[in-house]
């Protein structure tokens, strides 16, 4: 891919042809103001608070492609008033409940709001008299809050361009225009397929994971359902995993996952998992340790060498453990009658 | 697989799932690829966004009709009759790509000669597909490259599963759409390490690396890579060792990870034959149906408390690591087995760690030969990758096909009719799917609350059609019987399935479809037929 050299705000910074002005300078260590462009989606250009002037005229740097020897300024007089009303605007009606919102400290309204600069007299005149919307918690991953929403429109273009789902759209119009299932239901009643790409975007804190515990470690892994073979990160806090993560440097999934890789990791924390070896005594299962039931096992199967013995491997574990399988089956057992759940 | 084999002469996935983006035509029979592969179905739909036509061909309208420029709802079982009909069309039409056929492939005569029985009246009446439906999509098929096949259990858990797949090769090479990028012949592989498991020689006639049994040259081999001597006749398949365990043949089963109760077809008959076996090891990270029947229950670790390797359906060998410990005494199954072993006096079952037995399976496994821990970063390698400075291969038969004569071949088929077919005693017929929110036998997913919050029961599909003329309403619970058992389920009634049909998943142990379905078999791949399985409906009271 070709490249290009532009200047912003005096800076030189080279750029891939083909990006915006705002991908450029965030990768260039720029920040220009942005709520509704994200890297995996088209930009739309609806919040305009990434305006910049180029050439004298005012543009949204999200839908302005870079060009060799383009100069760009990401303020002025003018940029900073019309940006100012806009964040006004969003955050006259919005929760002041920061601290307690899972998005704190991850949240690009505050982000824009401090580099704004916010008035706190001019915005009790902008507020509406709005009622509070009572949250959406149907779904049971994840919750969403319109009152939190700014109407960027990631979460919409997620899922209807990305995930081709369509569970979430605009709903009204003007100051009444909010983000809501089709005919406003709850989204656990909706075609929502609980993917959680919307939630993984939404810039703020409109769309939250319920589990709020932060892992204090992330370890790579692969999704252990189907076969795609999800890369994730696994955040753990303690022995728990609390969190799971896309890997978007996997070419197999390229950091999206699905409900059961996203949300069905808990399975491992489980209360029911088994803690111990058990052995059949008086025709019950009962606690044995592991040289009992390694010695029973070890003892028995002797006595069932070649055709009387079978292995059914397992297509869940990992290819070292299949290998170990199938050798102590050949090795150990002398029969090649090992198989696995392939054919099912 | 056993088809692929046959065609390719390898039976993984050809291509890479990345590359399904840039397909200009996306065939999907017989996978229901939202629910079963979320991911994959991503890439699909991006595929239609940049301009690709997607044909569906299933029984079912599945959820991925809502993306797709086609839908063909062939009858169940009816697969080859209508790849054979659009390979008909193809010929007929002289849209065959005849320098790939004459440069890359063999036996193109014979199997031409084949196509004469599917007339297009023959293939309309079999599949119920309309004769312009078919037309319109081998044209489009055969005109838009690449174009890509992308398939699961919907075409191999037939009775003729292996013809299925070789008809869906036959259709790749028909059309040149073999060893590109965005092309190809595309298995969907069920379970996470599928491919890993299979790679690995979990399989009773081949060592790792699809090395056969049966060859003197590569017992010798493994004999000597393992100091033992092996036996030279291959084993059982799964479900011909539940079926010697019934005859009092097999007395001893190690059984891994796996819940065959739940998940094997006629899983009545596999309880009868656990029953009958002396000895039963049951290796689970849960308490499973299967477990509860066993002699000694070893306590497994999950994915999450291990370091290791998992191959996906691509072929991407990819590393996983150890990130909480596992509960009580729990142990990783590599442990297990190896003391086993070494407490039956084995050798060569001493390994410091997972990657030292990476190290023997690299220096066993020819495509596996250069993949080492060290080696696989953030991206993994796709195999095969023979030595250390390989880079892996994204597809498969590049500059020749992976078959000892470096063809592909055509392989000529005729149509077979399911094993079970509807008849006045069992007028329906039952298939098996999946749901978005389970995992196969749900040992995992039903210990997800939240998951069994999104779907916690079995639901019948049935058509407004069939439902009106045998009175029953949705939500109302009904019986479904087989020939060889019956469960009481929920219905659920939709255009989803087509007059006749009836569908279920096998998650719930409450409704154990696999008590219903067929485990007649394929001969070849010996899988069972669980996609085509003869039903009645009966109200209970
Ligand atoms: S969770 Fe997924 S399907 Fe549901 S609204 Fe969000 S993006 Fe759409
Ligand atoms: S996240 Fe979903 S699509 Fe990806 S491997 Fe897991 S189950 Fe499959
Ligand atoms: S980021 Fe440019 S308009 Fe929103």
């Amino acid at each position: 891919m070709n490249e290009v050299t532009l200047t912003i705000d005096g800076l030189a910074i080279t750029a891939a042809e083909g990006t915006t002005v705002l991908r450029a300078a965030l990768a260039g260590g720029v920040y220009i103001p942005h709520l509704c462009d994200h890297p995996d989606l088209d930009p739309v250009g609806v919040c305009r608070l990434c305006m910049v002037e180029i050439g004298g005229r005012m543009v949204p740097a999200c839908r302005t492609p870079v060009s060799e020897g383009l100069t760009v300024a990401t303020g002025s007089p003018l940029i900073d008033a019309v940006r100012r009303t806009a964040v006004e605007l969003l955050i006259a009606n919005h929760p002041e409940d920061c601290l307690t919102c899972s998005q704190n400290d991850d949240c690009q309204l505050q982000r824009v709001a401090a580099y704004v600069g916010v008035d706190r007299g001019r915005l009790g005149r902008l507020r509406r008299t709005a009622e509070e919307v009572p949250v959406d918690r149907s779904n049971p991953f994840f919750n969403y809050d319109s009152n939190k929403c700014v109407l960027c429109g990631i979460c919409v273009r997620t899922c209807g361009q990305r995930q081709g789902v369509g569970a979430i759209d605009f709903a009204h119009r003007g100051f009444d225009t909010t983000v809501s299932t089709f005919g406003n239901g709850p989204l656990a009643e909706s075609v929502c397929e609980s993917c959680g790409e919307c939630v993984v975007r939404c810039p703020v804190g409109a769309l939250a994971p319920k589990a709020l515990e932060q892992p204090s470690r992330e370890v790579k892994s692969v999704c252990p359902y189907c076969g795609v073979g999800c890369g994730m990160y696994l955040g753990v806090r303690g022995n728990k995993i609390v969190s799971v993560r896309g890997d978007t440097e996997n070419p197999a999934n390229q950091g999206s996952l699905c409900v059961k890789g996203r949300f069905g990791q808990g399975f491992v924390n489980s209360p029911k998992r088994l803690t111990t070896p058990l052995v059949r005594k008086d025709g019950r299962l009962v606690e044995a340790t592991w040289d009992e039931a390694l010695d029973l096992v070890a003892e028995t199967f002797s006595r069932h060498t070649g055709d009387q013995f079978a292995t059914i491997a397992s297509a869940k574990c990992t290819n070292e453990e299949n290998y170990l399988a199938q050798k102590f089956t050949r090795a150990a057992m002398a029969t090649h009658s090992i198989d696995h759940c392939a054919r099912l | 697989m056993a088809g692929l084999v046959t065609s390719f002469g390898s039976g993984a996935m050809t291509n890479s799932i990345a590359e399904i983006s840039d397909a200009s035509c996306i065939l999907a029979i017989g996978t229901n690829t939202t629910v079963a592969h979320p991911v994959i179905a991503l890439r699909v739909k991006e595929a239609v966004r940049r301009g690709a036509t997607l044909i569906v061909a299933n029984p079912k309208e599945i959820d991925l009709c809502r993306f797709a420029g086609m839908f063909l709802r062939q009858k169940p079982g009816s697969d080859v009759a209508l790849l054979m009909g659009m390979a008909r069309v193809i010929v007929d039409e002289g849209l065959a790509d005849e320098a790939f056929i004459e440069q890359r492939c063999e036996d193109f005569d014979a199997f031409k000669e084949s196509l004469e029985a599917f007339d297009l009246d023959f293939v309309e009446q079999t599949t119920g597909v309309p004769r312009d439906k078919i037309v319109e999509a081998a044209r489009c098929f055969a005109t838009s490259k690449p174009a890509a096949i992308l398939y699961a259990m919907g075409i191999t858990q037939h009775i003729h599963g292996t013809d299925n797949v070789m008809a869906v090769a036959n259709l790749a090479l028909l059309t040149g759409n073999v060893g590109k990028p965005s092309s190809g012949v595309n298995p969907l592989r069920g379970q996470n390490n599928v491919q890993g498991a299979c790679d690995m020689g979990a399989l009773p006639n081949v060592y790792p690396g699809y090395q056969k049994v049966i060859l003197p040259e590569v017992r010798e081999k493994f004999e000597k890579a393992w100091g033992c001597s092996l036996p030279e006749s291959v084993g059982l398949t799964h479900t011909e060792i539940f079926d010697a365990a019934y005859h009092g043949k097999i007395k001893a089963i190690y059984l891994i990870g796996e819940n065959p109760i739940l998940s094997e077809a006629n899983a009545n008959h596999v309880k009868e034959a656990i029953d009958k076996t002396e000895f039963l090891v049951v290796q689970d990270i849960f308490m499973t149906e299967t477990a509860e029947l066993a002699d000694v229950v070893l306590p497994a670790a999950a994915f999450a408390e291990k370091d290791g390797t998992f191959t996906n359906t691509e072929r991407r060998v990819q590393r996983i690591h150890k990130a909480v410990d596992s509960p009580g005494e729990a142990k990783p199954d590599c442990w297990i087995t190896s003391q086993i072993a070494q407490r039956m006096g084995v050798a060569g079952f001493d390994f410091a760690g997972p990657a030292e037995i990476m190290a023997e399976i690299a220096s066993l496994t020819p495509a596996y030969g250069g993949i080492s821990y060290d080696r696989l970063g953030n991206e993994g390698l796709q195999w095969p990758c023979p030595t250390p400075d390989h880079p892996g291969t994204p597809f498969l038969h590049g500059a020749k096909f992976a078959a000892p004569s470096g063809k592909g071949r055509f392989v000529p088929l005729e149509y077979k009719p399911s094993a079970e077919t509807a008849d006045e005693k069992y007028p329906l017929i039952l298939t098996t799917d999946r749901s978005l929110f389970h995992f196969h036998t749900a040992t995992m997913t039903r210990k997800v609350a939240g998951l069994e919050a999104l779907d916690d029961r079995e639901l019948l599909k049935i058509n407004p059609a069939d439902a009106t003329r045998l009175g029953v309403e949705h939500g109302q619970t009904v019986r479904v019987a087989s020939r060889r058992g019956k469960m009481t389920v929920e219905v659920d009634v939709t255009d989803v399935c087509p007059p006749g049909v009836v569908s279920a998943t096998f998650h719930f142990a409450e409704s154990p479809t696999n008590e219903l379905t067929n485990s007649a078999l394929d001969p070849v791949a010996k899988i069972p037929e669980t996609k085509v399985c003869a039903v009645r409906i009966e109200k209970v009271s």
